[in-house]
């Protein structure tokens, strides 16, 4: 492959209009924010363009949404580059990266349980971590559970 | 160090650990009792029941430098060859039905040794804990307990001599060790979770024992 990062930067900027390059913190050599009705247009773009590891799928609650984030390697192009897609926090859904990058199947299933975002079409759609009984997904900043148990020097 | 589960000696004859001392059974059990308690207590085999950071201590106690083997004590990996389950580490509420059901495979006579604070209160995951189950008490009859984060093989291995005295105090009476293992009602089917909204979130659960994280 010839082309260079810059290079496909700038054409991932061209042909998808809610894509913005974003500041990435230091963390990757890009960052790109992306709405999710182009996140799986984004996302088979850049596995064609050589984005060919995912090394991460996380979220983070911002209590008025849930922020996802993508964490690509590309080692045709000797870069690494974030991928963040805002979703709402009443119902966040998405669509599954596991058909593109296997390995989001594992990841995507966390996200699943611990923030409570559902992927549209992935494999397995079940938690992962928890009981599949478990109620409520406790990396959300509003999870109670009448078993916690505050620690009286935190209240 | 280890402590034994009971300490209050009213209970413990209640419970017939005190058997031969206060004369319950006739001649014949009572040197059966002696005999079989000893030779119970010489080879405690154990089932490692290792989850978390204290399957490593418990695991430099069974090689050559602290050496398992000299007190009776053989890691078996399979629980139907075992007598005593050592609990080293956190248990979760997804782990717990696993811990139950391991447990029930292991052959009677049995006994349980909570290693770690996370086996016996849930150590430093009591609190804002969503996922770990504080105390395996709460669903297993537990004999010794052996305070540390993690404790040392010397205090795992003192926990087995406690264990030894603890099993040669023990009748072959009919009742008597059944009655202990009835004391907690073992649940298979792992407990609700379903939250109650109206309840304040300080409240320990029902279940829970009212003692303070070790
Ligand atoms: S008691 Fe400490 S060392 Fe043992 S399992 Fe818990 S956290 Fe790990």
């Amino acid at each position: 492959m010839t082309t260079t990062f810059a290079a496909t930067m700038a054409s991932i900027a061209e042909k998808f209009k809610s894509a913005v390059l974003a500041d990435s913190d230091g963390v990757a050599d890009a960052c790109i924010r992306v709405e999710r009705e182009e996140l799986l247009g984004l996302a088979t773009e850049l596995a064609a363009k050589g984005f060919d590891q995912l090394e991460m799928v996380t979220a983070v609650d911002y209590r008025d949404r849930i922020g996802l984030i993508y964490r690509l390697v590309s080692a045709t192009l000797s870069a690494s580059l974030v991928v963040r897609c805002d979703l709402p926090a009443e119902q966040p859904r998405v669509v599954s990266l596991a058909g593109i990058w296997p390995a989001a199947d594992s990841q995507e299933r966390e996200v699943l349980d611990l923030f409570g975002v559902a992927f549209d079409g992935h494999p397995c759609p079940k938690r992962i971590f928890l009981p599949d009984d478990f109620c409520g997904h406790p990396l959300r900043k509003d999870f109670e559970s009448p078993t916690l148990i505050r620690r009286p020097d935190l209240i | 160090m280890a402590s034994l589960g009971k300490t209050d000696s009213a209970s413990d004859s209640a419970l017939g650990y005190s058997t031969l001392e206060s004369g319950v059974g006739n001649v014949i059990l009572t040197s059966a009792d002696a005999l079989l308690g000893w030779s119970r207590g010489q080879s405690l085999w154990a089932f490692p029941m290792g989850t978390a950071c204290c399957a490593m201590e418990l695991i430099a106690a069974s090689f050559s430098k602290f050496d398992f083997d000299r007190l009776g004590v053989f890691p078996r990996q399979g629980p139907r060859h075992t007598d005593v389950m050592i609990v080293a580490g956190t248990i979760t509420e997804k782990m717990k039905p696993v811990v139950i059901r391991l447990y029930e495979q292991m052959a009677e006579p049995k006994w349980v040794i909570a290693m770690g604070n996370c086996a016996i209160s849930g150590g430093i995951f009591y609190y804002d804990t969503y996922s770990v189950v504080r105390g395996v008490d709460q669903f297993l009859p537990v004999d010794v307990y052996i305070a540390g984060c993690p404790p040392r093989p010397e205090s795992l291995q003192d926990g087995i001599v406690q264990l030894r005295n603890l099993v040669r105090a023990e009748s072959v009476s009919p009742g008597v060790r059944y009655r202990r293992r009835t004391e907690i009602p073992l649940r298979t089917a792992p407990a609700p979770t379903t939250p109650a909204p109206a309840e304040p979130a300080s409240a320990a659960p029902a279940s829970a024992p009212s003692k303070d994280p070790a």
